[in-house]
């Protein structure tokens, strides 16, 4: 192996370590800002027994789930039981490569980009591997054997393919002007010109109640459903395999904010400030970054406790009627404004 | 190393693909096309379009094979009693066609693919064949009539699914003439909402 | 980089897909299976075109592909459409039985 290879290798494996430190630090975090928030927003204490805080909750809910019985019921489809827990976590872990956390170090005369999978194809890859989503929960429903988890999991991926239709066009009608499907150009596009959001503010609604769908929230958690359904395409899962449920849809979460961050707000990039190229740079690149997801999934906590469930055909009406009809507009709008040259 | 993809991508998307088409039950035959499709998309990339690979897992795999699963749960298709037409005697003949034909179309390709380059390594993978601007420029100049009946098609395709599938409407259904039986899933729009 | 795999393993790969496809569509009694077949063949054809689009260093054969790719979206929705609609009048979809057709 060359020695440039090793040194490619090196780096990649370096960036994964931090991207997915990253992504698994996040759950437990997650989970405690979820039901502090929530118990904040409900007027009432919240977990404050174990640690500071409550700090310690989430620790004690994986030492929970981790020791749990794994009951696997016997009349289930072995193949899809099995294989569903897994295929939900690899959307969401992979999704997040192509997300630059920092501009582009310089480091031993090599130029390091800063995100693990350094393609063309940037956004692309996001939105194909993002729809894979699908199939986890689509294998849930299924290999359960269970009228309730069927209907859960048949709502579910509805719902995800047709809010992936609005928010592909969002995602799209936003680097439209950049012209280029890397992030690290869109960044440096942000960076030259004002955040995204601010011309593409249509883009940006869409983009923000497409993304409560695709990840399974409120207001649009039918899925899950937790007064309706038992616990939707999940309830046959225990232990450890619904620890991964639980964990695919924070990192999801965490994904589909940093990707938003990145397309609307500037990504890792604060206004006016130059970060340089050193080490420096790469660590408060990735600070910032860090900062604004995390101003994102408040966001989502916040809006999952003040809002209602919406209704199924609400919801599919929504995403269809509502949405998509607003993307295309945007997208239109955008496509006229690029080509004249006034963004 | 880039031998070492092909086989092992090679390798999983020739095993998926048997898996796809015998095995009997139809949900786990369209998860396993799930998997050939993701490596023959990256195949596409290995052979210098990574567009296509994206717009492949995009496209087929999470959007049409989507539909696919969700027709056989619509429709509640069971597991085949058994793959074949009933006598055994056919599924040996099927895979003894299959194999012939795949020899002669491999020979065919061979020997065209010898004709071209006489079976040397190929070219460096060159950055009008991979870029991305490359591929929109000649969808948008060159090949702009077929990327717009495409988009017609498409349009075709939507309106006539929706006609097709649509459950008939009352008027419809009582219309004179109509001599067919009433299916399993009309007349569920009767019921009050 | 200068590939090292050459064509023809790229298309032998492309010829047994297709076959396998091929040997699908025929034998298989269920109609949305037999479509799946399909789905196989026309991945088969779209690696070749791939493959040829490489050879030559151009990128017509790329093109080409994409087309096939929303054809077969297209097809693929109006297929399963059909199949809708001919369960719901006839209650099966085992093409043994779907033979109003035949003499």
């Amino acid at each position: 192996m060359s020695p440039e290879l090793t040194a490619n290798l090196a780096a990649t494996a370096a960036k994964m370590v931090v991207a997915l430190g990253m992504l698994l630090t996040v759950v437990p975090v997650m989970v405690w800002v979820e039901r502090r928030g929530s118990a904040l927003m409900q007027d009432r204490p919240g977990p404050n027994r174990l640690g500071p805080f409550g700090l310690f909750q989430a620790l004690a809910d994986a030492l929970k789930f981790f020791f749990k019985e794994d009951v696997t019921p016997t009349a289930v489809d072995r193949v899809m039981y099995l294989a569903a827990p897994v295929l939900v976590l690899l959307p969401a872990l992979t999704t997040f490569s192509v997300i630059p956390f920092g501009p582009d170090l310089l480091w031993n005369g090599r130029r390091i980009p800063l995100l693990v999978a350094d393609v063309d194809a940037g956004v692309l890859l996001f939105l194909a591997l993002g729809s894979l989503g699908v199939y986890g929960l689509v294998m849930a429903g299924y290999g359960s054997n269970n009228k309730f988890s069927l209907l859960g999991s048949l709502r579910a991926s509805a719902q995800l393919i047709s809010y992936e239709l609005a928010l592909t066009l969002a995602v799209v009608a936003a680097i439209l002007p950049v012209g280029s499907f890397r992030l690290p150009d869109v960044v440096a596009y942000q960076q030259a010109h004002v955040w995204t959001v601010l011309p593409q503010i249509l883009g940006f609604l869409v983009f923000l109640v497409a993304s409560f769908a695709e990840t399974n929230r409120l207001p649009f958690d039918l899925a899950e459903a937790e007064s309706e359904l038992i616990a939707g395409f999940h309830t046959e899962y225990s232990a450890m395999r619904f620890a991964s449920f639980f964990m695919a849809e924070y990192i999801a979460m965490t994904s589909l904010s940093a990707l938003g961050v990145t397309l609307y707000f500037g990504g890792w990039s604060l206004p006016g400030i130059h970060l340089g190229n050193g080490w420096l740079g790469a660590v408060l690149g990735l600070l910032v970054l860090t900062a604004k997801i995390a101003v994102a999934l408040a966001v989502f906590v916040w809006v999952r406790w003040t809002f209602p469930r919406f209704r199924y055909d609400q919801l599919m009406r929504l995403g269809w009627k509502v949405l998509l009809p607003i993307a295309l507009v945007n997208f239109l709008l955008t496509a006229v404004l690029t080509l004249l040259g006034k963004i | 190393m880039e031998t070492a993809i092909f086989l092992l991508f090679a390798a999983l998307a020739v095993v998926s693909a048997v898996v796809v088409v015998a095995h009997r039950n139809p949900v786990h035959a369209t998860m396993s096309l799930v998997l050939t499709l993701f490596s023959v998309a990256v195949l596409f990339v290995l052979l210098g379009a990574p567009f296509l690979a994206a717009l492949q897992i995009l496209i087929y795999a999470g959007a049409i094979l989507v539909l696919f699963l969700f027709v056989i749960m619509l429709l509640n298709v069971q597991r085949e009693e058994t793959p074949y037409h009933g006598q055994p005697v056919q599924r040996w003949a099927a895979i003894l066609g299959a194999a012939v034909f795949c020899g002669m179309l491999a020979m065919l390709l061979f020997r065209s693919s010898l004709a071209s380059n006489g079976g040397a390594p190929l070219g460096p993978l060159t950055e009008s064949l991979v870029s991305f601007k490359g591929l929109a420029a000649d969808l948008f100049s060159v090949d702009l009539l077929p990327f717009e009946i495409v988009g017609l098609l498409l349009l075709v395709a939507v309106i006539g699914a929706s006609a097709v599938a649509k459950r008939p409407t009352a008027e419809e259904r009582l219309a004179p003439g109509r001599r067919l039986p009433e299916g399993p899933l009309d007349g569920a729009e009767d019921q009050p909402r | 980089m200068s590939g090292t795999v050459p064509i023809s393993w790229y298309l032998v790969l492309a010829a047994l897909l297709f076959a396998i496809g091929a040997a699908g569509a025929l034998t298989r009694r269920n109609g949305i299976s037999i479509f799946l077949s399909i789905e196989l063949m026309l991945n088969a054809a779209n690696l070749t075109l791939v493959a040829y689009s490489r050879l030559w260093g151009e990128r017509t054969g790329q093109l080409v592909v994409f087309f096939v790719l929303a054809v077969a979206a297209a097809e693929a929705a109006v297929g399963l459409a059909l199949f809708i609609a001919i369960y719901r009048q006839r209650r099966t979809i085992d093409v043994n039985r779907l033979n109003l057709m035949r003499w």
